[in-house]
């Protein structure tokens, strides 16, 4: 199904099912412990061995000698592999760096062996026998002494880094009011709750590999040019996941050491990556440092507005995007965006939840709360006098649905905005100095091509089979719910089958863009099957009706379990999309509001309140859609106040690569939430109608969260995260 | 982790000749910390003595008013024993400021005091440190150092203390019982228990080999307010950054220990006659010769404006 117009009228507006506050339909299983996440695979047939990984302990240079005698003879050792030994190997294109590493070392922890062994410990305790010896090479891990090196990146991504409209320095130079200041967001750590796991089991030259990956086609290509096999003899099975933010869109090495130690070891392999390769062998988000100029009338109007960024990657690593929401949130003639990349010897940056537009608006929130204090202005106020309703570097092109103000407008009322002293320092509770703060949460929709196979049998049970996965975020229970509603049955009635590279390729989960799309294309999937059951029962498909579990036309009426019969109908398809997003800037919106406590005197923060105000096309399922919101909400509690990986400027790694070291919120510091979705259909966006949400909470929530410390305070804290020891060196004088 | 044996003893007596016999032997108690750093080979014994069916887990009145805590007890019961609330306060709050309910209930009296550093280089075996293998360096130095110690620490290892309980123990005089292998028992001073880093950081506490803890004792109560105040950049579930164990008397002396500052529960007593000046004074002498690096500098501040805000709570 082409989807190249605007949609119009279709049985998902009857909302019967779809947009219905349901509750997960996996949820049982989870509870239950029955749902099975990649290293619980264990049938007593299998005979599963274990395999452990070894990292490189240098982060550049090379491997003089590897000593895997010790490990092959210790107890239980089935296999010991190295690139040595593993065969030829590839890197896939996704990859900075190569999954299995050596002689040549381009990261620390980067895996340099595997060790397969009857037991996970006796794996562990032959992998600590492994002597290697290294030469090191000199390495940049220091973004901010790197800053002046970075260039445009070549190819199609240096195409994008620059943008400009009007003439931004002479705009600057004469604007009545100038803001110029410059921040920076720390390299961050996904630390999603299940590692990176995966359990390969080869049959001749199959391999089929459970494990824990957010794309499915991606992961199955992406093996095979590893792998060098053909992408046919690649099986990958991902039905449940257990948290991946960004880190489980790629191959990662847990996949490519099982497949390679099952392969020695002529068995089937399971290995989980310890926590603190999580850290250091996988991905993370880039620190950048961002300069944000930005000039006004007296009233506030903005003239001109400029945001350059810089991060650093592995060769072959990419940019973050933090510049991009820039181009599109606020209005003003005259601009600029910028990025650029410097070459660091850290692990691989790449995309954690709301990549670019996170770091991006954790920067460009606090400039705008700091330009309002400059303008005297409320920073509501600032931020609706500079709405758009266009793209403001190309104005011919319009949101499709904007509604950013109303965000602003329903959160500040319910919230009690009002009540904000706008002077800092001045509201006390006991010992806490408390304050409230304010950011607009903005990011783009995106579509992606997703398909899906649909059946009906006998008993009127419609199930949905694609490769889409459900990395918590509920993409079982809204692909039931839209598979109920075209279908015209309860959602009992469906069953959902994910995650399975032989299901029809989907969307995948990502960029939020898979609610939208891989419901989209159980949509299309699902018009195929009214057609193909029409034209079984001998209905004219353009008059049926599906309702009740039946199909209608006229007064005619055929129950589905009947109309199946006994082969069932089966139907597939995939939707595809034109060009309605380049014609129309696809976007959702938010607002978020905070009151945060700090103790006055040690600086402790402490959250108080969050309210989020979403406007994100129709809500399929305002349940798992608040979760979205709440957890990205608590995701930015950590950003803004802990977390931050510790590079080791001079040995090139992250020091607190656990998760007693890298701290994230616990419940104890997430106080009362709330979430309110404006209502919105966009029929730009699918068939469905609907936008993503999944990031869109992240967005901005912690600059509103900095800016609430600084009307608490007075204290302005630029650098993430905004910790006691910054606050400290500013903070009011005690006792 | 590598192989080990294992084995219950049936007395500390026995318990500690067993381990003198043994040079890679350990005793296990709650098995928080230890199999934690068994499963990452910073600790790898070779043999295991499960102390945990010794009959130490009372808590019981002693002759001198105060009382007498089992090596085993667990902290979830030292925390929510009705004397301790009542007469020693500090050490119930700041068992309660630590860990999780889970660990707690784990947790005992003598692994509390015997946990080790958490310098993250300290659980990074490819890292040279000085305290894990002795000799090869300390890579915190100069490094990540936001965490460690600003007073006490030597060129050889900056790394803390990073418990509670032993902050408050501090306060409170404590004394440590043991056995030693031969049989005679010894009562050490808490602030003699842990030792300083000097050149030899891999050395924490003065036991000896095969010495086994049977009970922390603690003086009869000395009143006044109890509070335990631990500054963290989470509300819950981390490590202090600086923790503050007071007893603040209506008359405005009393006593200050210092936790997340030192290798040692920190106390200076002469400081404390300052009280009535103020947290300032008291603070200048607790950190005199404090030697922070730039990321750590911030603790002798924080130390200092804990103290203030206990002073004005517990005013009048
Ligand atoms: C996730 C996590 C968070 C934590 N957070 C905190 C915190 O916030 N604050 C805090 O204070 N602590 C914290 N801890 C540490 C915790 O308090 C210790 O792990 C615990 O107290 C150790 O007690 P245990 O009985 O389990 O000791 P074990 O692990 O059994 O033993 C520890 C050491 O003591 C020795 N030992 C045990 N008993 C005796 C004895 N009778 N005589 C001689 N030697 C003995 C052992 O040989 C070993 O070397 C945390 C731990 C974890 C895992
Ligand atoms: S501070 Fe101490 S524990 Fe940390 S690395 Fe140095 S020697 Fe090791």
């Amino acid at each position: 199904m082409l989807f190249d117009r605007p949609a119009t009228t279709n049985p998902i507006d009857q909302m019967k099912v779809v947009g219905q506050h349901i509750t997960r339909i996996d949820g049982p299983k989870k509870v239950t412990g029955t749902a099975t996440y990649a290293y619980e695979w264990n049938h007593a047939n299998l005979n599963v061995a274990y395999g452990y990984p070894v990292g490189a302990g240098i982060a550049k240079g090379r491997i003089s000698s590897m000593d895997i005698q010790a490990a092959r003879n210790a107890p239980g050792v089935l296999a010991v592999v190295t690139a040595e030994t593993a065969g030829k190997l590839s890197k896939g294109k996704m990859n900075a760096a190569k999954l299995l590493g050596g002689p040549e070392i381009s990261h620390y922890h980067q895996a340099i062996a595997v060790v397969v062994a009857e037991t996970f410990e006796q794996a562990r305790a032959a992998a600590s026998l492994i002597k290697v010896d290294y030469v090191r090479a000199p390495g940049s891990y220091d973004l901010e002494a790197a800053k002046d090196t970075a260039k445009k990146p070549e190819g199609s991504e240096g195409e994008d880094a620059d943008t400009s409209a009007g003439n931004f320095d002479k705009a600057f130079a004469e604007a009545a009011v100038k803001f110029d200041q410059t921040y920076t967001t720390p390299d961050q750590s996904h630390a999603m709750m299940e590692p990176h796991s995966s359990l390969a089991m080869w049959d001749g030259d199959e391999v089929t590999v459970w494990t824990s990956n957010q794309m499915i086609a991606w992961n199955k290509s992406e093996m095979a040019i590893t792998l060098g096999i053909d992408p046919e003899k690649v099986h990958i099975m991902s039905p449940f996941v257990g948290g991946g933010f960004g880190s489980k869109l790629f191959l990662r090495s847990d996949a490519v050491l099982a497949a390679l130690g099952a392969k020695a070891a002529g068995r089937p392999v399971k290995l989980a990556l310890p926590r603190p390769f999580v850290m250091n062998n996988t991905t993370h988000r880039p620190a950048t440092i961002q300069r944000i100029r930005i000039g006004t009338t007296q009233e506030g109007k903005i003239t001109a507005i400029a945001h350059e960024s810089w991060n650093g990657n592995l060769p072959g690593g990419s940019l973050e995007t933090a510049v991009a929401q820039t181009r599109l949130l606020y209005a003003g003639e005259n601009r600029m965006t910028s990025m650029r990349l410097a070459a660091l010897d850290l692990p691989e940056g790449n995309a954690m939840r709301a990549p670019g537009e996170a770091p991006g608006l954790m920067a460009l929130e606090i400039a705008m709360d700091e330009l309002a204090e400059q303008l005297n202005l409320d920073p509501v106020e600032l931020r609706i006098i500079n709405d758009t309703q266009v793209d403001p570097e190309k104005p011919e092109r319009k949101f499709s649905h904007r509604q950013l103000v109303e965000c602003l407008r329903r959160g500040a009322e319910t919230f009690g905005w009002d009540k904000r002293n706008a002077e800092t320092g001045r509201v006390k509770d006991g010992r806490w100095m408390v304050g409230m703060g304010v950011a607009a949460a903005f990011r783009n929709n995106m579509n992606m091509k997703s398909g899906a196979r649909v059946r009906l049998d006998s008993e009127g049970v419609v199930t949905v089979e694609t490769d889409m996965t459900d990395i918590g975020t509920g993409s079982y229970t809204i692909i039931a719910q839209t598979a109920a509603e075209m279908m015209g049955v309860t959602i009992d009635k469906v069953a959902v089958e994910l995650g399975d590279s032989r299901f029809p390729a989907s969307s995948g989960s990502g960029g939020q863009w898979g609610g939208n799309s891989s419901t989209a294309g159980v949509y299309a999937a699902c018009v195929a099957l009214r057609d193909a059951i029409s034209q079984k029962v001998g209905f004219n498909s353009a008059d049926v009706t599906f309702a009740d579990g039946q199909i209608r036309s006229g007064n005619r009426s055929i129950a589905l379990a009947e109309a199946a019969g006994k082969d069932g109908v089966v139907a597939e398809d995939t939707i595809e999309y034109g060009d309605l997003a380049e014609e129309m800037q696809q976007s959702t919106f938010g607002a978020h509001f905070v009151e945060v406590g700090v103790d006055m005197y040690t600086a402790e923060i402490r959250v108080r309140r969050m309210l989020s105000v979403c406007a994100a096309g129709r809500i399929l399922n305002p349940i798992t859609a608040r979760s979205q919101v709440i957890g990205a909400m608590t995701m930015g509690v950590g950003g803004a106040f802990m977390e931050e990986l510790a590079v080791d400027k001079r040995r090139g790694f992250f020091v607190n690569h656990d998760l007693a070291g890298y701290e994230v919120p616990v419940h104890a510091d997430i106080p009362h939430q709330d979430v309110i979705f404006l209502d919105e259909t966009d029929p730009t966006t699918s068939p469905m109608k609907a936008k993503g949400v999944g990031e869109l909470g992240l967005c901005g929530v912690a600059a509103a969260l900095s800016n609430a410390v600084h009307n608490a305070t007075g204290v302005r804290i630029r650098d993430y995260p905004v910790t006691l020891d910054k606050l400290l060196r500013d903070m009011p004088q005690v006792g | 982790m590598k192989q080990f044996t294992y084995e219950r003893a049936a007395s500390p007596a026995e318990a500690a000749s067993k381990a003198a016999n043994n040079q890679n032997a350990k005793f296990i108690a709650g098995g928080t910390n230890l199999l934690d750093l068994m499963k990452l080979e910073i600790e790898s014994p070779t043999h295991l003595i499960d102390v945990n069916g010794l009959d130490l887990d009372k808590i019981e009145q002693s002759e001198n008013g105060g009382v007498r805590i089992g090596a085993l007890v667990r902290n979830t019961d030292l925390a929510s024993d009705e004397r301790i609330r009542r007469d020693y306060g500090v050490l119930s709050r700041a068992l309660l400021a630590g860990a999780s309910g889970q660990l707690r209930n784990k947790a005992t009296t003598a692994g509390n005091l015997l946990q080790r550093t958490r310098c993250p280089y300290f659980y990074d075996t490819a890292q040279p440190c000085n305290k894990r293998k002795p000799g090869s360096g300390c890579s915190a130095i100069g490094g990540v150092t936001r965490q460690l110690g600003v007073i006490g620490v030597s060129d050889a290892c900056i790394a803390t203390h990073p418990g509670d309980m032993a902050i408050a123990m501090r306060a409170l005089d404590a004394t440590v019982e043991t056995v030693k292998p031969d049989g005679a028992t010894r009562a050490i001073p808490i602030a003699d228990f842990h030792k300083l880093p000097g050149d030899t950081p891999e050395i924490e506490t003065t036991l000896e080999r095969g010495e086994v803890i049977t009970a922390v004792t603690l003086p009869a109560p000395v009143g006044g307010k109890h509070v335990y105040r631990k500054v963290r950049d989470r509300a819950s579930y981390a490590f202090a950054l600086v923790s503050v164990a007071a007893i603040i008397q209506p008359d405005g002396t009393g006593r200050v220990a210092v936790g997340g500052v030192a290798p040692k529960p920190w106390r200076v007593e002469e400081a404390e006659a300052d009280l009535p000046q103020g947290s300032k004074a008291v603070m200048a002498k607790v950190f005199a010769g404090a030697k922070p690096t730039e990321e750590n500098s911030f603790k002798v501040t924080l130390a200092e404006r804990t103290l203030a805000g206990i002073l004005e709570e517990t005013k009048g």
